[in-house]
């Protein structure tokens, strides 16, 4: 189902027209109201009047994470903390998180556009979807119940975690649609598999993923283990949180809601726009946003773009599922995690040498994140309690920071192996992209 | 009266403890006592030996993590009842024991046993008090 078939299916030319019209209103929001953006236009010697029309989208100055934790928390606003209604963050690179914000017209942009990924992952009015995506300051939680309510749906908001009571739920409430990360779905089939619960006999119809790159594998043993129809959904809070695209029933790439974002490709080395159909980075252009707008974004996100028409019938340009990253980003159960995060933290903790290494294992299908800390003759006691505590505390300052539970392995000296150039921090095990 | 313990830390894969004792074997370390504890992500290693200086070179060497700790070393005689009565001196001075290990002499009817403890001089003096004999450290390292 369509949920907004008129703006979906626009034809191209005219929604180009929408969006340079968008775009100008855009940049000249941000010259105005936000004067990180007004310099960076001045040091690239364009005002907003340069921008006739989206194709001068180009003539921009990229938005890196760095100009977000440079504004921490609130600098990239465009409007007065009056006019904001929401605040949301995700894990910054240095313990800072980016923050973002919302207006009321934001909020009422996001419930529109989570109706669409909802009604495009197969919902409607008459299911019940079951929110595993976690409340709080990430945008997973509150973007899907938002949406839900929109399209009239019943909302189950249970959160994430707490697997068998996700289940009990499932039976007793009947719900027609999951919401949550990718492996967390496998993972509650799992568990109901070993609770002897027949998952497939289920009401559950549908399943909208996302927060993590997963696999066309990975959809089909969804589909086999859960008997749904799996929809692959993308977002990052630093340009709403999901709801930026969605896969349709033709599963075959994302529909970027390019009324509100535009999608470009870049070549990571040179940052030169990619001929069409070529593969690069994600960049995003927020069209409508008002308390937190953001031009050319770099997502670091690698995918590609193709503009042909979709069976579906909806003229959104889709992307394709995303390939990689172009830092060292992980995603450890949908949550974002960089190295440099972990290294700060060891830092601080006395005596610890700086040499790490952060294992990522796919257990049950769900990520496992282990740091190995060399045990060095500084922090070296005789007595197990005394190590024990070392890394049960190194543990709980890592877990602060990030938000999701670590097991600190102590290793010997020289373990970890040293390099002359960039020293590898992370050996990821899980199945590849 | 305190006698100096090399402690070693160890990874939990096998081959690690017969490395450290080939290279204290091929540089003439003999150990006097040991003992190992485990837990299920590593083991420490702690050793006796008749040269600590030596042996916590030849090891530092090998690049592993060690560190001395003092420790007492009280002789026993070797019947039953005999830690006990050690024992019961200590828990009369409210002295936690962190752990301990034994061993019988091969000349003597004698035990020895190797304490380490929170406050190791008030543990000295209570057991001198308590009428315990206790090793003095040249006496270990040549048993």
């Amino acid at each position: 189902m369509i949920w907004n078939p008129e703006v979906e299916c626009m034809p191209i030319e005219e929604r180009k027209k929408l969006q340079t019209r968008r775009l100008q209103e855009t940049v000249w929001r941000c010259y105005t109201h936000v004067p990180a953006y007004r310099k960076k236009m001045q040091d690239a010697g364009i005002t907003p009047d340069d921008i006739r029309s989206v194709d001068d989208l180009k003539l921009l100055p990229f938005t890196t994470r760095d100009d977000l934790r440079d504004s921490y928390p609130f600098g990239m606003f465009a409007v007065p903390m009056e006019d904001v209604v929401r605040i949301h963050s995700s894990s910054g690179t240095t313990g800072k998180p980016k923050v973002v914000g919302y207006t009321r017209k934001d909020v009422d942009t996001w419930s529109e556009l989570m109706a669409r990924t909802i009604s495009c992952g197969g919902a409607g009015k008459h299911d019940i979807i079951q929110n595993a995506y976690g409340y709080g300051l990430f945008t997973g939680g509150l973007g899907i119940h938002y949406g839900a309510e929109k399209i009239g749906a019943t909302v189950v908001p249970i959160s994430g975690g707490n697997t068998k009571r996700q289940i009990m739920i499932m039976q007793d409430f009947g719900s027609t649609m999951i919401a949550c990360t990718p492996s967390y779905a496998l993972f509650i089939a799992e568990v109901a598999e070993e609770e002897g619960v027949d998952i497939q006999k289920l009401p559950l119809k549908f399943g909208i993923f996302g927060a993590e790159p997963w696999t066309d594998n990975m959809r089909k043993e969804i589909e086999r283990r859960l008997q749904i129809r799996a929809t692959d959904i993308y977002g990052l809070s630093e340009v709403m949180g999901p709801g930026v695209a969605s896969e349709c029933e033709a599963q075959d790439g994302l529909h970027v809601f390019d009324d509100h974002f535009v999608p470009e490709i870049i070549d990571p080395i040179t940052l030169e726009p990619v001929a069409p159909g070529t593969p690069g980075e994600l960049v995003f252009t927020s069209l409508t946003k008002e308390a937190f707008p953001i031009l050319r974004y770099r997502t670091r996100d690698l995918s590609v773009l193709n503009t042909a028409q979709c069976t579906c019938g909806r003229t959104h340009a889709r992307m394709g599922r995303i390939t990689g990253r172009t830092d060292d980003m992980l995603i450890i159960r949908g949550v974002n995690v960089y190295p440099s995060q972990i290294e700060s933290v060891l830092l601080e903790a006395e005596g610890v040498a700086p040499h790490y290494l952060i294992v990522v294992n796919r257990v049950d299908s769900l990520d496992n994140l282990e740091v190995w800390v060399e045990v060095s003759d500084q922090v070296f006691t005789d007595e197990v309690k005394g190590l024990e505590s070392l890394s049960r505390k190194i543990a709980a300052s890592i877990e602060t920071v990030l938000g999701i539970s670590v097991t600190v392995k102590l290793v010997e000296p020289r373990t970890i192996e040293r390099s002359e150039g960039k020293a590898k921090r992370v050996v990821d095990n899980r199945p590849k992209v | 009266m305190k006698v100096k313990q090399l402690s070693i830390f160890l990874e939990n894969q096998s081959g690690r403890l017969a490395e450290v004792m080939g290279s204290l074997g091929k540089e003439g370390v003999n150990i006097r006592a040991l003992s190992l504890a485990d837990t299920s992500g590593f083991g420490i290693l702690r050793l006796i030996l008749n040269d600590i200086q030596k042996g916590r070179a030849v090891l530092k060497e090998q690049g592993f993590t060690v560190s001395e700790t003092d420790v007492i070393a009280v002789e026993i005689p070797d019947k039953p009842g005999g830690l006990a009565n050690v024992l019961s001196v200590l828990a009369g001075k409210s002295i936690n024991i962190e752990y301990m290990y034994a061993f019988v002499e091969k000349s003597q009817e004698n035990a020895v046993v190797i304490f380490r403890v929170e406050d190791i001089d008030n543990a000295i003096s209570a057991l001198q008090s308590g009428g315990v004999q206790i090793l003095e450290a040249e006496q270990v390292y040549s048993l």
